[in-house]
């Protein structure tokens, strides 16, 4: 039905997207979890209140998430070009990526944390836990099994992202969908890709609530 | 004995709002190190907010908590941490940690405090004998039951070797059974290893079965404090009776004859002492309420009897139980 170009074509576009969407992934959760533990600890209801970080950093999330994607990867090319000496590119895509996942990220990080049993923490307070210990031995592991469902829905959300990554000459199968299905009209090509970035959806979404389902011990 | 646990004039408000709500005022509280202390009262009475206080996971608006003579609120965040592992507690929903095998719930506070990984898992094995559970050891939380749970939570908070374990409902949530099989396993843990425990509950036969000494908090105050015999025996303040007084309020009517109480101990239960009352007296009496309760290991009975309106009679009968040495109080309200 293809030819080997186009075929060369898709696998490259599964490649780069794949690529794209776990680097961003890894980048933006280095940023967006960190982010998501300050506004929990943060909260004027947290373990160290401090209701003005967690005032600015709220509204600072809330612009870069009210933000279109396309918009943010517009305004933001000549960081993009800062960081990766290059505008254009799968690499480059990665920057606006992160940029537009890392909040989404800390808001999803900051709802499973406070899932947390309050009666829990205090348990642990009364014991004599410091802040950081609080975090990293209560907040987190207890929050696991939430969080990996976090996981797959950030990770699914930066491959939908990353399909609009042709604008930067980024690749992708988002970005064949786009040029060869919407602009050429070539909608078997279309199809295929899209097919692809379903599989890919549905597989990454199925291991997320496995593997959440693996480390969740709350179950009788 | 010394005293282990000292409040000064303690007060906790909270603010709603604009307006703050006064959930403990001029708490004055003394707790010797070795007792089981009981604190009762309704819900809302704010004892929950006292017994937070005695380890400051609430911090009070005026006055002072010591332990062992220090002023909790002068440490530093450090200090306190310290501090709070010889101040163990726990609670009415346990708050294990649920990700974590029952091992590692007992383990915790020991990482916290930087016990080596052996001696960890050494201390939590023998904790888990003492309380009955090592066949449970990698088991989760959430495959215990009710019972179980609070003894993973007494074994964890016994991890550091605490002076003090404070019980914050900790048998609300249990059924009869198991409520006197943890009640048992605090009163071992309180003779063996000589920690000063203090109870929190709305419920007097907690207080009854364990504790040495009690206080009545009602309307965010302390009314009465005492030993639990003598509490029991002559509740001073109506919030005292109510608590004692058998079922509470009595909507059953037998006329608008005098009632009066009577407490046995352990010595007169053995006499037949109503009995020879009305041979001696001469005078009829009714009985309304009896009942015998075993208080701190010692047979303790109360009665309620009804009387005549004769004066006479009612001077003679108070004379004869006064004469044995019995306690006797009259009892308004009470049909």
């Amino acid at each position: 039905m293809f030819d080997q170009i186009i075929i060369n074509m898709i696998v490259e576009g599964f490649w780069d997207s794949i690529y794209m969407t776990l680097v961003s992934t890894v980048f933006a959760y280095l940023i967006g979890l960190p982010l998501g533990i300050i506004l929990v600890v943060t909260d004027k209801d947290g373990i160290r209140p401090m209701v003005w970080l967690n005032g600015i950093l709220g509204v600072i999330i809330n612009i870069l998430r009210s933000v279109p994607f396309l918009i943010l990867l517009i305004t933001i090319i000549p960081f993009t070009r800062w960081v990766t000496g290059t505008s254009i590119g799968t690499t480059a895509t990665i920057v606006p990526l992160v940029v537009a996942a890392a909040p989404f990220i800390a808001r999803v990080v900051e709802s499973s944390l406070k899932e947390v049993d309050k009666g829990v923490i205090e348990a642990a307070q009364s014991m004599g836990t410091s802040t950081f210990q609080l975090i990293y031995k209560v907040l987190l592991p207890e929050s696991l099994p939430s969080l990996v469902v976090g996981a797959a829905l950030a990770v699914t959300t930066i491959l939908s992202y990353s399909a609009l990554a042709g604008f930067t000459g980024g690749g992708g199968l988002g970005d064949i969908a786009i040029r060869y299905g919407y602009n050429r009209y070539q909608t078997d090509i279309m199809l295929v890709t899209v097919a692809l970035l379903v599989v890919i959806v549905q597989v990454l979404q199925e291991a997320g609530m496995k593997l959440s389902k693996v480390c969740d011990k709350r179950r009788r | 004995m010394s005293t282990i646990l000292r409040l000064e004039h303690l007060k906790k408000d909270y603010a709603v709002g604009k307006d703050s709500i006064t959930a403990l005022s001029d708490i004055n509280l003394e707790i010797e190190s070795g007792e089981i202390f009981g604190i009762i009262g309704a819900s809302g009475a704010g004892k929950s907010t006292l017994v937070r206080c005695l380890n400051l996971l609430e911090k009070p608006t005026e006055g002072h908590v010591y332990f062992e003579d220090r002023d909790l609120a002068k440490l530093s965040t450090k200090e306190l941490n310290v501090a709070r592992q010889s101040i163990s507690m726990i609670f009415q929903q346990f708050n294990l940690l649920m990700q974590r095998n029952v091992l590692k719930n007992v383990m915790f506070p020991m990482e916290i405090a930087k016990v080596p990984r052996e001696e960890r898992k050494k201390r939590a094995m023998e904790l888990l004998e003492l309380v009955g559970l090592s066949d449970k050891a990698k088991v989760y939380p959430a495959q215990l039951s009710g019972g179980q749970k609070q003894r993973v939570a007494i074994a964890r908070a016994l991890a550091n070797n605490p002076k003090v374990l404070l019980c914050d409902e900790a048998t609300s949530a249990l059924d009869p059974t198991t409520t006197r099989e943890v009640l048992e396993l605090l009163k071992d843990i309180n003779q063996k290893l000589g920690i000063t425990i203090v109870i929190i509950t709305h419920e007097m036969m907690v207080i009854e079965s364990i504790c040495n000494r009690v206080a009545i908090i009602a309307d965010s105050r302390i009314a009465e404090i005492g030993p639990v015999r003598e509490i029991f025996a002559k509740p001073s303040t109506q919030a005292g009776r109510k608590l004692v007084y058998p079922d509470g309020d009595r909507d059953v009517h037998f006329g608008n004859r005098r009632c009066i109480r009577i407490v046995f101990d352990g010595r007169s239960s053995f006499e037949p002492v109503i009995a020879n009352m009305i041979l001696d007296c001469k005078v009829p009496v009714n009985i309304i309420y009896a009942n015998s309760k075993n208080i701190n290991g010692t047979a303790t009975g109360e009665m309620v009897i009804q009387l005549s309106e004769d004066e006479k009679d009612y001077e003679k009968v108070f004379a004869y139980l006064k004469a044995r040495n019995l306690t006797v109080e009259e009892v308004r309200d009470y049909v």
